[in-house]
């Protein structure tokens, strides 16, 4: 389907494509197999500006926007959900200081994530915080014009592999949520250290590390915003970076239909191909049903932050809900497509399966999604 | 310093077939793409700059919609763009084209290298570069695998032969052409495509380039297609079976006609 983007985005959309062919699809089976990160990728797509979308121009970015996001993030997800999460995650870890940052902070630290000299990480959950982000228990003390930082982030995406981090800690722990405030920590500061490199099921080329805080002292400038103001930095994040993870879904779905097309065609049973089965039609008609609504959701949303609305955070839930869920549907249906060929390694769509897992969990779990939904559906017929 | 690189748009010839009855080439929904060739050209001439400084201008001698491969080159890198381009210069053979490139450098002037690919996948003739380089009365050096060193006043660079490696020196200016060996081209940037979404290309013709009609296009060049045909497609071999004394009977048949004396 045409979507009309505009000539930027068909451009930002063919570099993807170039990246994907000549750097990913050559390697993906040995990132993925060996939970190995894409260092010499993530220097491509810094050459090629990709990392330049969401920043303001003024930063050194080309300020393209969401929909730009969504459109990189889905096109390289189409090759790799590992690799696209570990670029996409920079646009995590850079938007507290995009959205909340003083001046300073910004002309310090966006020009060289613009230039992807740096690696960026956003830090929030605990062993005891996920979706309950007022379970963070990791402590930021005042001291003199320093802050003390103790405690463990965990399930960090680009954990090791970035330099610059947000983190979210507590400045007054008897506030709960409202005394959690925003931190910027830079990689080498005495007292902050990386734990455990985890060993996950999907999105293996993605770096996922624990970060430990041992009386780590940072510079009181590096406090975004205010004190207090650490949930609300956090909230306005993930609202903003759920379109995202509806593209690295919409992507993976399409690279797993992408195969399976590609195999119906081939593959050949009773004498003709498989895709002249009907059975085999609806599944594929299905899947391509599904990623298009998917996709178009997806694409809405962005839309919508892109137009300056406030009001955005239903509409990026559902979006982030649907194409997730969609992605798992139709990665399971690819393997069945491939049959006893999909479940072997050898063929790249058991790892989409296990790839498109993580988008109903992360970022906030798919129920807690359609918890946001229903509450801001219920809230806006109140006031009809 | 001042680099040029000349690239032409091709066919792409993995998608080509040829039309058995005419022997000519079916060009009818045939993408065109950038010379593959080329793009070792443009990125070793964008390498040495980004070390060195200066500018990599691009050229292309073809008709308007040759203007892609340049905009392609521009997002790449190259700082600026020149398409040659002049109804007199069609049907050009390689000296016609060599001959016109060649007053493309001179009227750019002060140009330290040209970068040519190794030869195009079309004409497959590898003469352009060398030609250009008779043309300007330039040293050349061609099928690089290395630049060694380059600097204002000279290069070393590496031929990679059928017999070996010859290392070789040269004073610039210079004329070279690059191998698939020498680099891996970068792909576009954003900033890059945006820049060449917006440039504005310039087209020099037959008078700026202060030639005649007589020493361009069709009319400058000495060689002339005569006809081209298309070979015939291989048939598989035949396989014998037997002793060695009946093998060696039915070959002595098949290479000297049946019944001949062994």
């Amino acid at each position: 389907m045409d979507y009309m983007l505009n000539e930027d985005l068909l451009g930002l959309k063919e570099i993807c494509t170039e990246i994907g062919d000549k750097y990913i699809l050559p390697i993906r089976a040995e990132l993925d197999e060996e939970n190995k990160f894409p260092r010499e990728i993530m220097n491509v797509i810094a050459q090629s500006d990709l990392f330049t979308i969401y920043i303001p121009e003024e930063y050194g970015g080309t300020e393209m926007g969401s929909l730009a996001l969504a459109v990189a993030t889905e096109e390289l997800s189409r090759y790799c959900g590992g690799v696209a999460v570990s670029y996409a995650a920079n646009a995590l870890g850079a938007m507290p200081i995009i959205l909340m940052g003083s001046e300073e902070q910004k002309k310090k630290y966006l020009p060289q994530l613009a230039s992807g000299e740096k690696l960026c990480a956003f830090a929030l959950t605990e062993s005891e915080a996920g979706s309950d982000a007022g379970g963070v228990k990791t402590r930021a003390i005042k001291d003199g014009d320093s802050y003390i930082l103790n405690g463990t982030k965990q399930w960090i995406t680009n954990g090791g592999e970035a330099q610059i981090y947000t983190v979210i800690a507590l400045t007054d722990p008897e506030r709960g949520a409202r005394g959690a405030s925003a931190f910027i920590v830079e990689e080498g500061t005495p007292g902050f250290s990386y734990g455990k490199k985890e060993d996950k099921m999907g999105i293996r080329a993605s770096a996922t590390r624990e970060l430990i805080f041992e009386d780590c002292r940072i510079p009181a400038e590096n406090l975004i915003s205010r004190e207090g103001f650490g949930f609300m930095v956090a909230m306005k994040t993930l609202d903003n970076s759920r379109p995202g993870v509806a593209a690295q879904a919409v992507g993976i779905a399409q690279g797993a239909l992408d195969e399976a097309l590609k195999y119906a065609e081939q593959r050949k049973q009773f004498g003709v191909k498989i895709n002249s089965f009907q059975g085999l039609q609806f599944m594929l008609a299905d899947m391509g049903t599904q990623i298009e609504a998917a996709r178009a959701l997806t694409y809405a949303a962005a839309g919508l932050i892109d137009s300056g609305s406030k009001n955005f955070n239903k509409v990026s839930a559902m979006a982030k809900v649907f194409a997730s869920d969609v992605a798992m549907k139709v990665t399971v249906d690819a393997v069945q497509i491939l049959g006893g060929y999909g479940y072997m390694k050898e063929y790249p769509v058991e790892k989409m399966m296990r790839d498109a897992k993580i988008t109903q969990i992360y970022e906030g779990t798919n129920q807690i999604q359609r918890s946001v939904i229903a509450k801001a559906m219920i809230k806006e017929a109140k006031r009809k | 310093m001042k680099f040029v690189v000349a690239v032409k748009q091709v066919p792409d010839t993995a998608e080509v077939r040829i039309d058995p009855e005419r022997g000519t080439l079916i060009r009818d929904g045939v993408p065109s793409i950038m010379n593959p060739f080329d793009t070792y050209a443009l990125e070793e001439a964008m390498k040495w700059r980004d070390e060195l400084g200066g500018t990599v201008t691009v050229v292309t001698m073809g008709p308007p919609q040759a203007e892609a491969v340049l905009r392609e080159a521009l997002s790449m890198g190259a700082d600026d763009a020149i398409l040659v381009s002049d109804r007199a210069f069609a049907g050009a053979d390689t000296w016609a084209t060599s001959h016109t490139l060649a007053a493309t450098v001179a009227q750019l002037g002060d140009v330290d290298a040209v970068f040519f690919g190794k030869q195009a996948i079309d004409g497959d003739t590898a003469q352009t570069g060398p030609s250009v380089a008779a043309s300007l009365d330039w040293p050349q050096i061609t099928f690089i695998g290395k630049v060694r060193e380059l600097s204002k006043q000279s290069i070393i660079a590496e031929r990679y032969v059928e017999t070996g490696t010859q290392v070789v020196q040269s004073e610039l200016p210079v004329v070279l052409t690059i191998l698939k060996d020498a680099n891996v081209p970068r792909i576009a940037s954003l900033r890059g495509k945006m820049k060449s979404r917006k440039a504005k290309i310039p087209v020099w013709g037959l008078v700026d380039l202060g030639l005649t009609e007589d020493e361009t296009g069709l009319n400058g060049s000495p060689t002339k297609v005569v006809s081209t045909a298309t070979p015939e497609a291989r048939t598989g071999g035949s396989i014998h079976q037997g002793s060695t004394e009946e093998l060696v009977v039915k070959l002595a048949d098949l290479l000297l006609g049946e019944g001949s004396e062994v």
